[in-house]
């Protein structure tokens, strides 16, 4: 999918992605001769569509989870099928960083269906990590949450 | 009307990166796969002539012979290898590398749609809008299957078991993800309207160069457990030159025997539970004949 500005017969650039949590989502394009900018709007059949290919429009935030296509779309999972590691914390081999999760922010883990839970935490706490923070709190879930566009995570 | 450049035109990129993150899918199947010696797919075309359960039988065979086996199940909507295999109600490790599959009981690593779903009756739903399932359901469907291939964490396996659903166009989108396939065995019965469609299927397989390509000819005969006389369970009987196969060649040939499906559905395949019928025996030739192949023996 490429998006041409025809007055500069510009390719125009990825700028941002919203998902408002209504099925529908806004990518955002810009020219870079004119600066334009132009909003490609899509119905949910259609995000559907993209969605169910796996990938995400303008890229990754986070690298792909093991079988996060199955989980995040499949409706009736079944709960505590994937086993979460007792620690509260997944496995992170060799990195120097570990994270410690308050109360708080395991409470509003729990709200997480156990059938993501597993993979939910491990994006929460890989993110944590490349940014230096060493505790997660609701405060921080929060600000990863819009950084890495965890809408319902 | 104005000239406006067209998409193979434009070479820049857009940053979408739709087609990056595609390529990575191919190339994490690929990397997960490429420590497995074999990979086997079980299909017909034809639905109800016994995939699953040579499936199950095969994988314990192969298991009872020191293989390492992994068997998946690509029918995410009528899933029953889990159950045939003795997994139901197990849990998955999670880890970043992978989800780690089922332990059966006779050392197969399974994974199957049934082990997510929370009821066992229930049938496969997605989250999806009110309307247009039919433009992304298959291509859901075949990103599921690529997850149950490829982010599972199998190990270096001697060999991975594909029980294809009915119907070729699922052989078709197997083969189309799959970097790679050694065997594809297909599952036939003595039935013409089966014949005509595992026909199409071996041409499939064949216009997709599939290298090695074996019959399995299920419920050939039954054996009467009174008396011992054979008879046909199909009135169709046909020479071989007749049969629509071509050069693909037999496998296997197994009678039909209401235990395989019966002992085969509680979880206990009847290869390890009656090793000295007929029909086992009849099975053991096939795994006879795939670890064969695994070793690199005779085609």
């Amino acid at each position: 999918m490429k998006f041409l500005c025809i007055s500069c017969d510009t390719v125009m650039d990825f700028v941002e992605r919203q998902i408002p949590g209504d099925g529908t989502l806004a990518a955002v394009f810009e020219c870079g001769s004119c600066n334009k900018e132009v909003a490609m709007l899509t119905n949910p059949m259609e995000t559907q569509l993209v969605s169910s290919m796996g990938v995400k429009i303008g890229g990754r935030e986070v690298p792909a989870q093991p079988m996060e296509l199955s989980r995040t779309s499949m409706e009736g999972g079944k709960e505590e099928v994937f086993e979460v590691p007792e620690s509260g914390l997944p496995e992170h081999q060799g990195h120097p960083l570990s994270v410690t999760w308050t109360p708080e922010a395991v409470g509003r883990l729990d709200n997480v269906p156990s059938f993501v839970r597993g993979m939910v935490k491990r994006i929460y706490t890989d993110w944590a990590q490349q940014n230096g923070i060493s505790e997660m709190n609701p405060v921080i879930m929060d600000r990863a949450r819009t950084e890495l566009g965890l809408e319902g995570m | 009307m104005r000239k406006i450049r067209t998409y193979q035109d434009v070479s820049h990129s857009t940053e979408s990166e739709l087609l990056e993150q595609v390529i990575e899918q191919q190339e994490r199947l690929a990397d997960r796969l490429s420590p497995i010696k074999c990979l086997v797919a079980i299909a017909s075309g034809k639905g109800g002539v016994g995939k699953s359960a040579i499936t199950a039988n095969l994988a314990v065979g192969l298991a009872s012979r020191g293989f390492k086996v992994g068997a998946t199940d690509a029918d995410l909507n009528g899933p029953s290898l889990g159950r045939m295999l003795n997994v139901s109600g197990a849990t998955l490790g999670d880890s970043a590398d992978g989800v780690a599959p089922a332990k059966s009981p006779t050392g197969v690593s399974v994974m199957s749609m049934e082990l997510l779903q929370s009821e066992a009756d229930a049938p496969l739903q997605w989250r999806e809008p009110s309307l247009g399932g039919f433009i992304w359901q298959s291509s859901l469907e075949t990103g599921v299957l690529r997850e149950f291939l490829g982010d599972v964490a199998w190990g270096d396996l001697d060999v991975l078991l594909i029980d294809v659903p009915p119907g070729t166009d699922k052989i078709k989108r197997l083969l189309e993800i799959l970097p790679s396939l050694d065997l594809m065995l297909l599952v036939t019965t003595p039935s013409e309207t089966t014949r005509f469609v595992v026909a199409k299927s071996i041409r499939l397989a064949q216009e997709a160069r599939i290298e090695n390509i074996g019959l399995v000819e299920n419920m050939e005969s039954h054996v009467c457990p009174s008396c011992g006389h054979v008879s046909k369970l199909f009135g169709t009987e046909a020479n071989e030159e007749e049969l629509p196969y071509g050069t693909v060649s037999l496998w296997g040939s197994i009678p039909f025997d209401p235990r395989l499906g019966a002992s085969t559905d509680e979880g206990r395949p009847l290869i390890s539970t009656d090793p000295t019928a007929a029909v086992s025996i009849a099975l053991q030739a096939l795994v006879e004949r795939v670890s064969e192949h695994i070793n690199g023996g005779a085609q």
